[in-house]
Protein backbone atom coordinates (compact mmCIF):
# COMPACT_ATOMS: atom_id res chain seq x y z
CA UNK A 1 0.00 0.00 0.00
CA UNK A 2 1.39 3.36 -1.11
CA UNK A 3 0.98 6.54 1.39
CA UNK A 4 1.83 10.13 0.90
CA UNK A 5 3.44 12.11 4.05
CA UNK A 6 3.53 15.60 3.37
CA UNK A 7 5.12 17.46 5.60
CA UNK A 8 3.46 21.08 6.65
CA UNK A 9 5.26 24.34 7.87
CA UNK A 10 2.82 26.89 10.10
CA UNK A 11 3.40 30.36 9.84
CA UNK A 12 2.85 30.20 13.56
CA UNK A 13 4.92 27.09 14.03
CA UNK A 14 6.26 26.35 17.87
CA UNK A 15 9.85 26.33 16.53
CA UNK A 16 11.69 29.71 15.04
CA UNK A 17 12.07 29.95 11.31
CA UNK A 18 14.70 27.70 9.86
CA UNK A 19 16.56 30.67 8.44
CA UNK A 20 17.30 31.72 12.11
CA UNK A 21 18.47 28.51 12.81
CA UNK A 22 22.28 28.08 14.01
CA UNK A 23 24.77 26.16 10.73
CA UNK A 24 25.17 23.06 13.05
CA UNK A 25 21.62 23.13 13.53
CA UNK A 26 20.81 22.85 9.93
CA UNK A 27 23.85 20.08 9.47
CA UNK A 28 22.03 18.01 11.55
CA UNK A 29 18.55 18.63 9.87
CA UNK A 30 19.56 17.85 6.09
CA UNK A 31 21.16 15.11 7.85
CA UNK A 32 18.68 13.46 9.41
CA UNK A 33 16.31 13.52 6.19
CA UNK A 34 19.27 12.30 4.55
CA UNK A 35 19.80 9.20 6.88
CA UNK A 36 16.02 8.87 6.91
CA UNK A 37 15.49 8.27 2.54
CA UNK A 38 18.65 5.99 3.06
CA UNK A 39 16.79 4.28 5.76
CA UNK A 40 13.16 3.79 3.70
CA UNK A 41 15.36 2.51 0.58
CA UNK A 42 17.27 -0.13 2.82
CA UNK A 43 13.84 -0.99 4.19
CA UNK A 44 12.50 -1.43 0.45
CA UNK A 45 10.04 1.21 1.40
CA UNK A 46 11.23 4.71 -0.35
CA UNK A 47 9.36 5.47 -3.45
CA UNK A 48 9.88 8.94 -4.00
CA UNK A 49 11.03 12.32 -1.54
CA UNK A 50 11.00 15.49 -2.97
CA UNK A 51 11.52 18.98 -0.73
CA UNK A 52 9.53 21.76 -2.19
CA UNK A 53 11.32 25.37 -2.77
CA UNK A 54 9.75 28.01 0.10
CA UNK A 55 6.21 29.29 -0.51
CA UNK A 56 7.59 32.85 -1.01
CA UNK A 57 8.74 31.56 -4.69
CA UNK A 58 5.35 29.98 -4.89
CA UNK A 59 2.78 31.03 -7.72
CA UNK A 60 -1.15 30.72 -7.50
CA UNK A 61 -1.91 29.97 -11.32
CA UNK A 62 -6.14 30.74 -12.08
CA UNK A 63 -6.97 30.49 -15.94
CA UNK A 64 -8.23 34.21 -16.83
CA UNK A 65 -10.28 34.68 -20.22
CA UNK A 66 -9.52 32.24 -23.21
CA UNK A 67 -7.55 30.31 -20.50
CA UNK A 68 -5.32 32.44 -20.48
CA UNK A 69 -2.53 32.24 -17.11
CA UNK A 70 -3.40 34.54 -14.42
CA UNK A 71 -0.59 34.32 -11.98
CA UNK A 72 -0.54 35.17 -8.59
CA UNK A 73 2.73 35.84 -6.39
CA UNK A 74 3.33 34.84 -3.35
CA UNK A 75 3.35 34.99 -0.27
CA UNK A 76 0.15 34.57 0.86
CA UNK A 77 -1.71 35.53 3.96
CA UNK A 78 -4.04 33.60 4.12
CA UNK A 79 -2.35 30.46 3.89
CA UNK A 80 -1.57 29.52 7.44
CA UNK A 81 0.24 26.22 6.59
CA UNK A 82 2.35 25.14 3.59
CA UNK A 83 4.05 22.30 2.21
CA UNK A 84 7.54 22.52 2.34
CA UNK A 85 7.86 18.18 1.03
CA UNK A 86 6.56 15.13 0.93
CA UNK A 87 7.60 11.06 0.88
CA UNK A 88 5.47 8.41 -0.78
CA UNK A 89 6.11 5.27 1.00
CA UNK A 90 5.19 1.73 0.13
CA UNK A 91 4.67 -0.10 2.71
CA UNK A 92 2.64 -3.17 4.35
CA UNK A 93 0.20 -1.29 6.67
CA UNK A 94 -1.25 1.94 7.84
CA UNK A 95 0.36 1.35 11.04
CA UNK A 96 3.68 1.22 9.47
CA UNK A 97 3.29 4.98 7.68
CA UNK A 98 2.00 6.07 11.33
CA UNK A 99 5.76 4.59 12.27
CA UNK A 100 7.65 6.41 9.57
CA UNK A 101 5.29 10.12 9.90
CA UNK A 102 6.57 10.04 13.82
CA UNK A 103 9.64 9.29 12.68
CA UNK A 104 10.33 12.01 10.33
CA UNK A 105 7.73 14.41 12.45
CA UNK A 106 10.60 14.31 15.26
CA UNK A 107 13.75 15.80 12.86
CA UNK A 108 16.42 17.34 15.01
CA UNK A 109 15.41 21.69 15.16
CA UNK A 110 17.01 24.27 17.25
CA UNK A 111 18.99 23.05 20.05
CA UNK A 112 19.01 19.19 18.54
CA UNK A 113 15.27 19.13 20.03
CA UNK A 114 12.97 16.98 17.81
CA UNK A 115 10.49 19.88 16.17
CA UNK A 116 7.57 17.06 16.22
CA UNK A 117 6.01 18.51 13.52
CA UNK A 118 2.98 17.41 11.90
CA UNK A 119 2.81 15.02 8.83
CA UNK A 120 -0.29 14.36 7.42
CA UNK A 121 -0.61 10.54 5.83
CA UNK A 122 -2.55 10.09 3.59
CA UNK A 123 -3.40 6.48 1.72
CA UNK A 124 -2.79 6.82 -2.42
CA UNK A 125 -5.06 5.47 -4.75
CA UNK A 126 -3.05 3.32 -6.03
CA UNK A 127 -5.19 0.25 -4.55
CA UNK A 128 -6.32 -3.63 -5.41
CA UNK A 129 -9.81 -3.45 -7.51
CA UNK A 130 -12.28 -6.32 -7.76
CA UNK A 131 -14.76 -7.07 -10.00
CA UNK A 132 -17.77 -5.47 -8.92
CA UNK B 1 15.43 -9.46 -22.81
CA UNK B 2 13.83 -8.18 -26.15
CA UNK B 3 13.62 -11.69 -27.92
CA UNK B 4 10.48 -13.30 -26.75
CA UNK B 5 11.89 -16.85 -27.26
CA UNK B 6 15.20 -16.41 -25.33
CA UNK B 7 12.86 -14.67 -22.96
CA UNK B 8 10.93 -17.35 -22.18
CA UNK B 9 13.83 -19.75 -22.04
CA UNK B 10 15.37 -18.01 -19.51
CA UNK B 11 12.29 -18.05 -17.52
CA UNK B 12 11.75 -21.43 -17.58
CA UNK B 13 15.30 -22.02 -16.40
CA UNK B 14 16.25 -19.49 -14.32
CA UNK B 15 14.79 -21.85 -10.61
CA UNK B 16 16.30 -24.84 -12.18
CA UNK B 17 20.01 -23.29 -12.32
CA UNK B 18 18.84 -21.03 -8.79
CA UNK B 19 17.92 -24.53 -7.29
CA UNK B 20 21.41 -26.64 -8.49
CA UNK B 21 23.32 -24.12 -7.75
CA UNK B 22 21.78 -23.22 -4.08
CA UNK B 23 22.05 -27.53 -3.38
CA UNK B 24 25.57 -26.93 -4.31
CA UNK B 25 26.82 -24.45 -2.37
CA UNK B 26 24.63 -24.01 -0.11
CA UNK B 27 24.30 -20.33 -0.39
CA UNK B 28 20.77 -19.60 -1.82
CA UNK B 29 21.40 -16.06 -1.27
CA UNK B 30 24.86 -15.34 -3.63
CA UNK B 31 23.04 -18.10 -5.94
CA UNK B 32 20.25 -16.07 -6.64
CA UNK B 33 22.51 -13.27 -7.04
CA UNK B 34 24.56 -14.87 -9.87
CA UNK B 35 21.98 -16.46 -11.51
CA UNK B 36 20.55 -12.79 -11.76
CA UNK B 37 23.50 -11.80 -14.05
CA UNK B 38 23.95 -14.87 -15.71
CA UNK B 39 20.49 -14.61 -17.38
CA UNK B 40 21.08 -10.54 -17.89
CA UNK B 41 24.43 -11.69 -19.73
CA UNK B 42 22.68 -14.54 -21.63
CA UNK B 43 19.86 -11.96 -22.40
CA UNK B 44 22.75 -9.75 -23.88
CA UNK B 45 24.44 -12.29 -25.52
CA UNK B 46 21.94 -15.12 -27.37
CA UNK B 47 19.99 -12.78 -29.59
CA UNK B 48 22.97 -11.54 -31.15
CA UNK B 49 25.42 -14.85 -30.63
CA UNK B 50 22.80 -17.67 -30.84
CA UNK B 51 21.18 -19.70 -27.96
CA UNK B 52 23.89 -22.42 -26.86
CA UNK B 53 23.45 -25.80 -27.62
CA UNK B 54 23.15 -26.46 -24.03
CA UNK B 55 21.47 -23.31 -22.34
CA UNK B 56 20.89 -24.55 -19.07
CA UNK B 57 24.56 -25.83 -18.92
CA UNK B 58 25.50 -22.49 -20.55
CA UNK B 59 23.84 -20.64 -17.11
CA UNK B 60 25.15 -22.64 -14.58
CA UNK B 61 28.67 -22.52 -15.47
CA UNK B 62 28.15 -18.88 -15.97
CA UNK B 63 26.76 -18.13 -12.66
CA UNK B 64 28.96 -20.58 -10.94
CA UNK B 65 31.95 -18.61 -12.05
CA UNK B 66 30.12 -15.56 -10.92
CA UNK B 67 30.04 -17.16 -7.66
CA UNK B 68 33.32 -18.53 -7.47
CA UNK B 69 34.92 -14.66 -8.29
CA UNK B 70 32.85 -13.13 -5.49
CA UNK B 71 34.09 -15.81 -3.06
CA UNK B 72 37.70 -14.89 -4.08
CA UNK B 73 37.22 -11.30 -4.16
CA UNK B 74 35.63 -11.79 -0.58
CA UNK B 75 38.36 -13.55 0.07
CA UNK B 76 40.47 -11.29 -0.78
CA UNK B 77 39.09 -8.33 0.91
CA UNK B 78 39.29 -10.34 4.12
CA UNK B 79 43.02 -11.08 3.52
CA UNK B 80 43.74 -7.53 3.57
CA UNK B 81 41.87 -6.92 6.61
CA UNK B 82 43.46 -9.06 8.07
CA UNK B 83 40.95 -11.14 9.15
CA UNK B 84 40.44 -15.48 9.39
CA UNK B 85 38.78 -17.04 5.87
CA UNK B 86 36.67 -19.23 7.07
CA UNK B 87 35.35 -20.36 3.71
CA UNK B 88 36.97 -23.10 1.98
CA UNK B 89 39.11 -22.17 -1.12
CA UNK B 90 37.09 -22.27 -4.60
CA UNK B 91 39.21 -24.48 -5.88
CA UNK B 92 37.46 -27.26 -3.29
CA UNK B 93 34.41 -26.45 -4.90
CA UNK B 94 33.61 -28.86 -7.66
CA UNK B 95 31.80 -27.14 -10.01
CA UNK B 96 28.18 -28.68 -10.53
CA UNK B 97 28.32 -30.37 -14.24
CA UNK B 98 27.05 -28.47 -16.65
CA UNK B 99 24.65 -31.68 -17.73
CA UNK B 100 23.54 -33.27 -14.16
CA UNK B 101 20.48 -34.91 -14.93
CA UNK B 102 17.20 -33.28 -14.71
CA UNK B 103 15.22 -34.71 -12.67
CA UNK B 104 16.19 -32.73 -9.86
CA UNK B 105 14.77 -30.17 -11.50
CA UNK B 106 11.05 -30.34 -10.52
CA UNK B 107 12.41 -30.43 -7.00
CA UNK B 108 14.29 -27.76 -7.22
CA UNK B 109 11.86 -25.39 -8.67
CA UNK B 110 9.13 -26.71 -6.07
CA UNK B 111 11.27 -26.62 -3.18
CA UNK B 112 12.46 -22.66 -4.20
CA UNK B 113 8.59 -21.66 -4.54
CA UNK B 114 8.33 -22.87 -1.04
CA UNK B 115 11.51 -21.01 0.03
CA UNK B 116 10.09 -17.74 -1.90
CA UNK B 117 6.77 -17.83 -0.01
CA UNK B 118 7.84 -18.41 3.32
CA UNK B 119 5.51 -17.63 5.46
CA UNK B 120 8.50 -15.50 7.42
CA UNK B 121 8.16 -13.27 4.47
CA UNK B 122 5.46 -10.44 4.32
CA UNK B 123 3.56 -10.44 1.05
CA UNK B 124 5.13 -8.09 -0.29
CA UNK B 125 8.81 -9.23 -0.10
CA UNK B 126 7.72 -12.89 -0.73
CA UNK B 127 5.91 -11.63 -3.66
CA UNK B 128 9.02 -9.76 -5.22
CA UNK B 129 11.46 -12.75 -4.65
CA UNK B 130 9.23 -15.11 -5.81
CA UNK B 131 9.65 -13.16 -9.41
CA UNK B 132 12.48 -12.76 -9.09
CA UNK B 133 13.78 -16.21 -8.14
CA UNK B 134 11.44 -18.29 -9.83
CA UNK B 135 9.78 -16.14 -12.66
CA UNK B 136 13.40 -15.12 -13.55
CA UNK B 137 12.74 -11.29 -13.85
CA UNK B 138 15.12 -8.82 -13.43
CA UNK B 139 14.79 -6.40 -10.13
CA UNK B 140 14.17 -3.30 -12.88
CA UNK B 141 11.22 -5.08 -14.47
CA UNK B 142 9.68 -6.34 -10.93
CA UNK B 143 10.21 -2.49 -9.83
CA UNK B 144 8.74 -0.98 -12.95
CA UNK B 145 5.68 -3.41 -12.16
CA UNK B 146 4.68 -2.08 -9.07
CA UNK B 147 5.79 1.34 -9.95
CA UNK B 148 8.44 2.02 -6.94
CA UNK B 149 12.37 2.36 -7.44
CA UNK B 150 14.82 -0.20 -8.74
CA UNK B 151 16.77 0.74 -5.90
CA UNK B 152 14.07 0.02 -3.15
CA UNK B 153 13.08 -3.29 -4.80
CA UNK B 154 16.63 -4.72 -4.79
CA UNK B 155 16.32 -3.52 -1.17
CA UNK B 156 13.61 -5.44 -0.59
CA UNK B 157 14.75 -8.31 -2.26
CA UNK B 158 17.77 -8.25 -0.26
CA UNK B 159 16.02 -8.16 2.47
CA UNK B 160 13.74 -11.18 2.08
CA UNK B 161 16.83 -13.17 1.47
CA UNK B 162 18.38 -12.28 4.49
CA UNK B 163 15.33 -13.10 6.34
CA UNK B 164 15.19 -16.52 4.85
CA UNK B 165 18.87 -17.12 5.59
CA UNK B 166 18.09 -15.84 9.37
CA UNK B 167 15.55 -18.24 9.43
CA UNK B 168 17.48 -21.24 8.83
CA UNK B 169 15.26 -22.92 6.21
CA UNK B 170 16.95 -25.46 4.83
CA UNK B 171 17.04 -25.96 1.13
CA UNK B 172 14.91 -28.79 0.73
CA UNK B 173 11.30 -30.29 0.48
CA UNK B 174 8.76 -28.85 3.54
CA UNK B 175 8.52 -32.01 5.99
CA UNK B 176 5.21 -33.62 5.24
CA UNK B 177 3.60 -32.92 8.29
CA UNK B 178 3.75 -28.92 7.34
CA UNK B 179 3.54 -29.29 3.50
CA UNK B 180 -0.29 -28.64 3.36
CA UNK B 181 0.53 -25.19 5.18
CA UNK B 182 3.58 -24.51 2.79
CA UNK B 183 1.50 -25.33 -0.20
CA UNK B 184 -1.17 -22.81 1.01
CA UNK B 185 1.38 -19.84 1.56
CA UNK B 186 2.70 -20.32 -2.26
CA UNK B 187 -0.58 -20.54 -3.26
CA UNK B 188 -1.41 -17.48 -2.01
CA UNK B 189 1.20 -15.44 -2.94
CA UNK B 190 0.51 -16.69 -6.68
CA UNK B 191 -2.77 -15.51 -6.09
CA UNK B 192 -1.77 -12.32 -4.75
CA UNK B 193 0.54 -11.88 -8.08
CA UNK B 194 -2.33 -12.46 -10.10
CA UNK B 195 -4.93 -9.86 -8.53
CA UNK B 196 -1.94 -7.28 -8.45
CA UNK B 197 -2.12 -7.72 -12.49
CA UNK B 198 -5.41 -7.92 -12.56
CA UNK B 199 -6.48 -4.43 -10.68
CA UNK B 200 -4.07 -2.60 -12.48
CA UNK B 201 -5.06 -3.41 -15.97
CA UNK B 202 -5.25 -0.32 -17.57
CA UNK B 203 -4.64 -1.55 -20.96
CA UNK B 204 -1.82 -3.12 -22.05
CA UNK B 205 1.14 -1.36 -21.30
CA UNK B 206 4.57 -2.62 -23.40
CA UNK B 207 6.99 -1.57 -20.49
CA UNK B 208 5.60 -3.25 -17.75
CA UNK B 209 5.78 -7.17 -17.21
CA UNK B 210 2.12 -8.25 -17.35
CA UNK B 211 1.46 -10.30 -13.30
CA UNK B 212 -1.45 -11.88 -14.05
CA UNK B 213 0.18 -13.70 -17.26
CA UNK B 214 3.19 -14.52 -15.03
CA UNK B 215 0.62 -15.59 -12.29
CA UNK B 216 -0.65 -17.85 -14.14
CA UNK B 217 2.46 -19.41 -15.57
CA UNK B 218 3.73 -20.08 -12.33
CA UNK B 219 0.95 -21.51 -12.14
CA UNK B 220 0.80 -23.75 -15.12
CA UNK B 221 4.55 -24.76 -14.01
CA UNK B 222 2.66 -25.98 -10.70
CA UNK B 223 0.26 -27.95 -12.02
CA UNK B 224 3.34 -29.85 -13.67
CA UNK B 225 5.37 -29.95 -11.14
CA UNK B 226 1.94 -31.37 -8.96
CA UNK B 227 -0.73 -32.77 -11.30
CA UNK B 228 -2.61 -34.28 -8.73
CA UNK B 229 -3.01 -31.47 -5.94
CA UNK B 230 -6.54 -30.38 -6.15
CA UNK B 231 -5.88 -26.83 -5.52
CA UNK B 232 -3.12 -25.90 -7.69
CA UNK B 233 -5.40 -27.20 -10.27
CA UNK B 234 -8.20 -25.17 -8.49
CA UNK B 235 -6.29 -22.05 -8.49
CA UNK B 236 -5.02 -22.20 -11.96
CA UNK B 237 -8.55 -22.78 -13.33
CA UNK B 238 -9.63 -19.75 -11.34
CA UNK B 239 -6.89 -17.39 -12.92
CA UNK B 240 -7.83 -18.43 -16.33
CA UNK B 241 -11.90 -18.06 -15.87
CA UNK B 242 -11.18 -15.06 -14.32
CA UNK B 243 -8.38 -13.64 -16.75
CA UNK B 244 -10.84 -14.45 -19.28
CA UNK B 245 -12.96 -11.45 -18.52
CA UNK B 246 -10.04 -9.20 -18.78
CA UNK B 247 -10.89 -7.52 -22.29
CA UNK B 248 -14.14 -6.78 -21.15
CA UNK B 249 -14.05 -5.92 -17.41
CA UNK B 250 -13.03 -1.98 -18.36
CA UNK B 251 -14.12 1.16 -19.99
CA UNK B 252 -11.96 3.77 -21.01
CA UNK B 253 -9.45 5.11 -18.20
CA UNK B 254 -9.49 1.58 -16.50
CA UNK B 255 -13.37 2.43 -15.24
CA UNK B 256 -14.61 -1.03 -13.82
CA UNK B 257 -17.86 -2.81 -15.65
CA UNK B 258 -19.97 -4.75 -13.79
CA UNK B 259 -20.31 -8.36 -14.67
CA UNK B 260 -23.66 -8.07 -15.70
CA UNK B 261 -22.76 -4.77 -17.94
CA UNK B 262 -19.72 -6.36 -20.05
CA UNK B 263 -19.47 -6.89 -23.63
CA UNK B 264 -19.43 -10.77 -23.66
CA UNK B 265 -17.99 -11.13 -26.80
CA UNK B 266 -14.98 -9.75 -25.46
CA UNK B 267 -14.24 -12.38 -22.94
CA UNK B 268 -11.24 -14.85 -24.28
CA UNK B 269 -13.43 -18.25 -25.35
CA UNK B 270 -9.65 -20.46 -25.91
CA UNK B 271 -9.49 -19.60 -21.87
CA UNK B 272 -12.82 -19.90 -20.69
CA UNK B 273 -12.69 -23.29 -21.97
CA UNK B 274 -9.26 -24.35 -20.78
CA UNK B 275 -10.39 -22.98 -17.90
CA UNK B 276 -13.94 -25.32 -17.75
CA UNK B 277 -12.14 -28.24 -18.82
CA UNK B 278 -9.46 -28.25 -15.92
CA UNK B 279 -12.15 -27.54 -13.34
CA UNK B 280 -14.66 -30.21 -14.24
CA UNK B 281 -11.86 -32.83 -14.65
CA UNK B 282 -10.16 -31.53 -11.01
CA UNK B 283 -14.04 -31.38 -9.12
CA UNK B 284 -14.59 -35.04 -10.76
CA UNK B 285 -11.53 -35.85 -7.87
CA UNK B 286 -13.67 -35.24 -4.98
CA UNK B 287 -10.56 -33.35 -2.67
CA UNK B 288 -12.52 -30.35 -3.36
CA UNK B 289 -11.04 -26.76 -1.61
CA UNK B 290 -11.70 -22.78 -1.80
CA UNK B 291 -9.67 -22.41 -4.50
CA UNK B 292 -11.68 -24.78 -6.72
CA UNK B 293 -14.74 -23.69 -5.54
CA UNK B 294 -13.83 -20.41 -6.76
CA UNK B 295 -12.74 -21.63 -9.97
CA UNK B 296 -16.36 -23.20 -10.00
CA UNK B 297 -18.02 -20.00 -9.56
CA UNK B 298 -15.94 -18.32 -12.36
CA UNK B 299 -16.99 -21.16 -14.35
CA UNK B 300 -20.88 -20.24 -14.42
CA UNK B 301 -20.47 -16.74 -15.00
CA UNK B 302 -18.05 -17.51 -18.11
CA UNK B 303 -20.27 -20.23 -19.08
CA UNK B 304 -23.64 -17.78 -19.42
CA UNK B 305 -24.57 -16.52 -22.63
CA UNK B 306 -25.57 -13.44 -21.58
CA UNK B 307 -26.33 -12.03 -17.75
CA UNK B 308 -29.88 -13.44 -17.28
CA UNK B 309 -28.61 -17.10 -18.30
CA UNK B 310 -26.14 -16.91 -14.96
CA UNK B 311 -26.93 -20.57 -13.01
CA UNK B 312 -27.76 -18.03 -9.66
CA UNK B 313 -28.86 -20.91 -7.76
CA UNK B 314 -26.14 -23.27 -8.10
CA UNK B 315 -23.58 -20.19 -7.41
CA UNK B 316 -25.69 -19.41 -4.30
CA UNK B 317 -24.95 -23.39 -3.25
CA UNK B 318 -21.12 -23.12 -3.96
CA UNK B 319 -20.84 -19.52 -2.00
CA UNK B 320 -22.67 -21.22 0.40
CA UNK B 321 -20.47 -24.41 0.37
CA UNK B 322 -17.37 -21.94 0.34
CA UNK B 323 -18.48 -19.96 3.41
CA UNK B 324 -18.63 -23.32 5.42
CA UNK B 325 -15.05 -24.05 4.08
CA UNK B 326 -13.10 -20.87 5.24
CA UNK B 327 -14.94 -18.05 7.41
CA UNK B 328 -14.36 -15.37 5.37
CA UNK B 329 -17.03 -12.14 5.48
CA UNK B 330 -16.30 -11.51 1.53
CA UNK B 331 -17.70 -14.91 0.93
CA UNK B 332 -20.76 -14.15 2.99
CA UNK B 333 -21.09 -10.59 1.28
CA UNK B 334 -21.06 -12.66 -2.39
CA UNK B 335 -23.36 -15.41 -0.63
CA UNK B 336 -25.86 -12.78 -0.02
CA UNK B 337 -25.55 -11.47 -3.26
CA UNK B 338 -26.21 -14.29 -5.21
CA UNK B 339 -29.30 -14.59 -2.50
CA UNK B 340 -30.69 -12.02 -3.97
CA UNK B 341 -30.31 -12.94 -7.48
CA UNK B 342 -32.06 -15.82 -6.50
CA UNK B 343 -34.89 -15.10 -3.63
CA UNK B 344 -35.17 -11.30 -4.65
CA UNK B 345 -32.95 -8.34 -3.11
CA UNK B 346 -35.23 -8.65 0.46
CA UNK B 347 -33.03 -11.34 1.13
CA UNK B 348 -30.13 -10.51 0.11
CA UNK B 349 -30.45 -7.65 1.77
CA UNK B 350 -31.60 -9.12 4.94
CA UNK B 351 -28.24 -11.62 4.95
CA UNK B 352 -26.38 -8.38 4.76
CA UNK B 353 -27.72 -6.73 8.21
CA UNK B 354 -26.38 -10.00 9.96
CA UNK B 355 -23.00 -9.25 8.06
CA UNK B 356 -22.88 -5.51 9.32
CA UNK B 357 -24.03 -6.72 12.85
CA UNK B 358 -21.08 -9.31 12.43
CA UNK B 359 -18.59 -5.91 12.01
CA UNK B 360 -15.71 -7.59 10.58
CA UNK B 361 -16.50 -5.51 7.37
CA UNK B 362 -17.47 -2.29 8.97
CA UNK B 363 -16.96 0.17 6.69
CA UNK B 364 -15.49 -1.70 4.31
CA UNK B 365 -16.21 -0.65 0.37
CA UNK B 366 -16.75 -3.67 -0.65
CA UNK B 367 -19.69 -3.80 1.94
CA UNK B 368 -21.32 -0.58 0.80
CA UNK B 369 -20.96 -1.38 -2.94
CA UNK B 370 -22.44 -4.54 -2.80
CA UNK B 371 -25.35 -3.30 -0.46
CA UNK B 372 -25.87 -0.31 -2.83
CA UNK B 373 -26.41 -2.88 -5.53
CA UNK B 374 -29.06 -4.80 -3.52
CA UNK B 375 -31.18 -1.34 -2.52
CA UNK B 376 -30.81 -0.05 -6.52
CA UNK B 377 -32.58 -3.77 -6.92
CA UNK B 378 -35.12 -3.30 -4.73
CA UNK B 379 -35.92 0.16 -5.84
CA UNK B 380 -34.79 2.27 -2.72
CA UNK B 381 -32.62 4.92 -5.17
CA UNK B 382 -31.74 7.26 -2.35
CA UNK B 383 -30.24 4.79 0.34
CA UNK B 384 -28.26 3.55 -2.42
CA UNK B 385 -27.13 6.27 -4.02
CA UNK B 386 -26.22 6.92 -0.33
CA UNK B 387 -24.16 3.66 -0.27
CA UNK B 388 -22.42 3.94 -3.62
CA UNK B 389 -21.59 7.43 -2.06
CA UNK B 390 -20.27 5.74 1.21
CA UNK B 391 -18.33 3.60 -0.78
CA UNK B 392 -16.36 5.66 -3.17
CA UNK B 393 -15.13 8.00 0.04
CA UNK B 394 -13.96 4.21 1.43
CA UNK B 395 -12.31 2.62 -1.91
CA UNK B 396 -8.28 3.17 -2.36
CA UNK B 397 -8.79 2.50 -5.92
CA UNK B 398 -8.86 5.60 -8.28
CA UNK B 399 -10.74 4.24 -11.50
CA UNK B 400 -13.60 2.03 -9.06
CA UNK B 401 -13.81 5.38 -6.43
CA UNK B 402 -14.73 7.40 -10.31
CA UNK B 403 -16.70 4.34 -10.82
CA UNK B 404 -18.82 4.73 -7.62
CA UNK B 405 -19.07 8.46 -7.50
CA UNK B 406 -20.73 8.33 -10.86
CA UNK B 407 -22.84 6.01 -10.16
CA UNK B 408 -24.40 7.84 -6.87
CA UNK B 409 -24.34 10.74 -9.11
CA UNK B 410 -26.73 8.87 -11.59
CA UNK B 411 -28.90 7.75 -9.03
CA UNK B 412 -29.15 10.88 -7.55
CA UNK B 413 -30.21 12.53 -11.18
CA UNK B 414 -33.31 10.39 -10.82
CA UNK B 415 -34.98 11.18 -7.78
CA UNK B 416 -36.75 14.12 -6.82
CA UNK B 417 -35.93 17.03 -4.03
CA UNK B 418 -36.13 15.40 -0.41
CA UNK B 419 -39.60 16.24 0.77
CA UNK B 420 -39.02 19.45 2.77
CA UNK B 421 -35.27 18.73 2.71
CA UNK B 422 -32.71 20.62 0.85
CA UNK B 423 -31.42 19.26 -2.51
CA UNK B 424 -28.15 18.18 -2.36
CA UNK B 425 -27.67 18.12 -5.96
CA UNK B 426 -27.20 21.29 -6.54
Amino acid sequence: MKYMLLMQFGRQADFPPITTWAPEELTAHIEFMHTTNQKLTAAGELVEAQGLAMPDQARIVRAGDGGAPVVTDGPYPETKEFLVGYWIVDCESQDRAIEIAASVSAAPGPGGKPLNMPIEVRQVMSGPSEEL
Amino acid sequence: MADPIIDDLLRELAPQVVGVLTRRTGDFDAAEDAVQESLLNAADQWPQEGVPDNPRGWLIQVAFRRMTEQVRNEQARRRREELVATQAPPEQRAAPPADEAHEADRDDTLILLFLCCHPALTPASAIALTLRSVGGLTTAEIAKAFMVPEATMAQRISRAKQRIKASGVPFRMPAAHERARRLGSVLHVLYLIFNEGYASSAGPDLQRVELSREAIRLAKMMHVLLPDDCEVAGLLALMLLTDARRAARTGPHGTPIPLAEQDRKLWDGKAIAEGIALITETLAKGAVGPYQLQAAIGALHDEAACAEETDWPQILALYGLLERMSDNPMVSLNRAVAAAMVHGPAAGLDMLKALDADGRLAGHHRFHTARAHLLEMSGDLRAAAEDYRVAASRTTNAPEHNYLTTRAAQLAATLPPEPGGVDTRT
